[in-house]
């Protein structure tokens, strides 16, 4: 409960400063544009759309996660949340957030890519959702951790991306294996290996951040 | 009223591998106001910042009891109240507004006798509504008072307790400091004597930096 | 002493054999390594290409043992010993990239081709690049301490994905080329007894030289570090 308080403080903020969403908005449309305009009237095959899917998703997270830490450094306000609440209550608010967001973002360029992009046909849509779901946690889940880090260091935007490229390679590749697969259409069944490696690394990741985020924000 | 004590037992902390200071000792217990002197850079913040919790020591503990009972760390930001200079409040926010998500956020009701009282008393009550980007630093100082004290702390720490007031501001915040210090104890941390000769008693932090390791 | 008599000597041996040890068609002498279709003299990269690659991993693993170490006792020796172990690593991490991929060159005809291996290889080196390109974006010490062992540890808990997962996404990438994602770069040779002994010799040199370079290594970073502060 007190970490949805705090999930709606950062809510009420970013409605009122419209710091990320704004960014974040013409990030989606300037990539996916870029990548319109290098294919130009080119037809290319569905496994390359579907790549090209995560890579949009993959920088558009890098240019807005990290607001929900960077901010609080920016603005001196860290002190006052130690103040009112304790490390997992943060880390949890700061979670929801960037949860809500990842999905909000993820949808908006899914939605944008199927109308965009003819070749990107998902035959097996109950597998790509599932895909969809579980991989935007781990996106949000590592993202969220990776900028309570880069929020203490010096070059906090350039280190962003370089810092979380490591840590989601591994989930952006089962997530590029797991949407071929939705694209040829196979079953469910027989992407249970690659689906349960997913749940595993959404749990992993989580557990490792809420252990390690007490020495990243006690200083 | 429930018993609640603060006991610092051979605190030291270093940076890296440079001595802040060490073996500070003193318990404080249910009211009265006591100060922490030293001059510029002799490690009052860090102190106050450890004993608030949000910094380790590097050497011994604090403890904080409340009715004799040890209050977990997770659950210390429930019974202090802070303010010091570099303490920032939501500049996008109204006074209210911060103090409605600070309460939330706790966890707790948000006591709107309490708090329109401590507006009234810091002479902010008119502009409790305005964003808090337009206040000037005076008035931010003010209501980072209202912060701290909206929750009834046991323990109140107030890090250069005068900084940014006016004499009008002084004289408030020293009469509300008295007040308060009825019912929990406050810890000044300052330099000022006027600040200082509130306190009960003070705690040089000169004298434990002697470099003898 | 003695274990640095023990490494000159292991040292010595595996230089001298693996480099002149002669490899023949129908192996009788005990010194004669036997051919291996399609690697030839090729194969003696063995006993200097996969000690690198098997540092690099050591080093990682030493490092975060030292990174969870720091957090628990935060004592900056242990940092000291992480960064050392990290440092050590990249250096054979880039060796181990080099001289497999000047190889690759020569026995598979392109310097890569993003085989599990080269992926996984290029994964290590990216994570100690953004080890390193973290460490040097923080100024206070305990801060970048504390905040690199949170990192290498993050990184550690999600290598294990990349393993299990590379074989399968790869066999993806290059259709038809099943039989060789399954065998990896190192194929699967019969070495003879010769050959297995240089090979694990060779292994347990270069992991003593490791920690020996390792001691020395984070002893000079906590000298040099209590230098410049005069506390010595």
């Amino acid at each position: 409960m007190k970490s949805f308080a705090l999930f709606k403080k950062d809510l009420h903020s970013e409605l009122r400063t419209r710091y990320a969403i704004n960014a974040l908005v013409m990030f989606i449309l300037v990539t996916i544009s870029v990548i319109l305009f290098s294919i130009g009237s080119e037809k290319i095959s569905e496994t390359l759309t579907g790549g090209l899917f995560w890579v949009v998703i993959f920088f558009s997270a890098m240019s807005g996660l990290s607001r929900a830490f960077v901010s609080e450094e920016e603005r001196g306000t860290v002190l006052t949340l130690h103040l009112i609440a304790s490390p997992n209550t943060i880390f949890s608010g700061k979670l929801l957030f960037n949860l809500i967001l990842v999905f909000a973002m993820n949808i908006v360029i899914a939605l944008l890519y199927s109308v965009l992009f003819d070749s990107f046909i998902i035959r097996n849509f109950s597998l790509f959702f599932l895909a969809f779901v579980l991989g935007n946690i781990g996106i949000a889940a590592a993202s969220t951790i990776i900028a309570a880090i880069i929020a203490k260091t010096g070059s906090k935007g350039t280190l962003y991306p370089v810092l979380s490229f490591p840590i989601l390679l591994p989930l952006i590749l089962i997530l590029l294996e797991l949407t071929k697969f939705a694209i040829d259409g196979t079953v469910i069944g027989e992407s249970l290996v690659e689906l349960t490696v997913l749940v595993c690394y959404d749990v992993v990741i989580l557990t490792a951040s809420y252990l390690l985020f007490d020495f990243i924000w006690k200083d | 009223m429930s018993d609640y004590r603060l006991t610092a037992e051979a605190v030291g902390k270093t940076f890296g591998r440079r001595l802040i200071f060490k073996d500070v000792n003193f318990s404080f217990e249910n009211n009265g106001i006591h100060g922490i002197a030293g001059h510029n850079g002799s490690g009052k913040s860090t102190l106050v910042k450890i004993i608030t919790g949000i910094l380790g020591p590097s050497k011994g503990a604090i403890s904080h009891t409340n009715g004799g009972k040890k209050i977990p760390v997770e659950k210390l930001h429930d019974f202090i109240g802070f303010v010091a200079p570099y303490l920032v409040l939501y500049d996008e926010f109204s006074a209210e507004e911060n103090l409605r998500h600070f309460a939330n956020i706790r966890g707790i009701q948000y006591d709107k006798e309490r708090i329109d009282h401590l507006f009234n008393a810091f002479l902010l009550y008119d502009r409790r509504l305005d964003e808090v980007k337009t206040y000037s630093s005076g008035m931010k100082q003010r209501l980072k008072y209202i912060f701290a004290m909206m929750h009834r702390p046991k323990l109140l720490v107030l890090d250069e307790p005068t900084s940014n007031l006016d004499s009008a501001g002084k004289d408030t915040v020293y009469r509300l400091i008295e007040a308060e210090s009825a019912t929990s104890v406050v810890l000044i941390a300052s330099n000022e004597g006027s600040d200082l000769a509130l306190c009960r008693s003070v705690l040089q932090l000169e004298n434990y930096k002697n470099n003898s390791n | 002493m003695i274990w640095k008599t023990v490494l000159f000597l292991l040292m010595l041996f595996v230089i001298i054999a693996g480099i002149s040890f002669p490899i023949v068609e129908n192996p009788t002498a005990w010194y004669q390594f036997p051919v291996i279709p399609g690697l030839e003299e090729k194969a003696k990269i063995i006993f200097f290409h996969v000690p690198t690659a098997w540092l690099t991993v050591v080093a990682f693993l030493v490092s975060t043992v030292y990174s969870i170490k720091y957090l628990k006792t935060k004592d900056l020796d242990d940092d000291a010993r992480s960064i050392a172990a990290a440092q050590i690593g990249i250096m054979f991490c880039i060796l181990a990239t080099v001289t497999g991929s000047i190889w690759a060159k020569f026995n598979w005809g392109s310097y890569w081709n993003w085989d599990p291996r080269e992926t996984s290889i290029f994964m290590l080196l990216l994570i100690y690049g953004a080890f390193f390109a973290l460490r040097s974006a923080i100024e206070a010490e305990e801060k970048r301490a504390a905040l690199s062992a949170v990192y290498s540890i993050i990184a550690f808990v999600t290598v294990p994905f990349f393993i299990f997962i590379m074989p399968r996404i790869m066999t993806g990438l290059h259709p038809g080329s099943a039989n060789d994602t399954n065998a990896g770069p190192v194929v699967n040779f019969k070495m003879n007894g010769n050959m297995m002994l240089v090979f694990f010799t060779s292994l347990v040199a270069f992991t003593i030289l490791f920690f020996w370079m390792w001691r020395l290594n984070y002893k000079s970073i906590i000298y040099k570090d209590k230098l410049t502060k005069n506390i010595l």
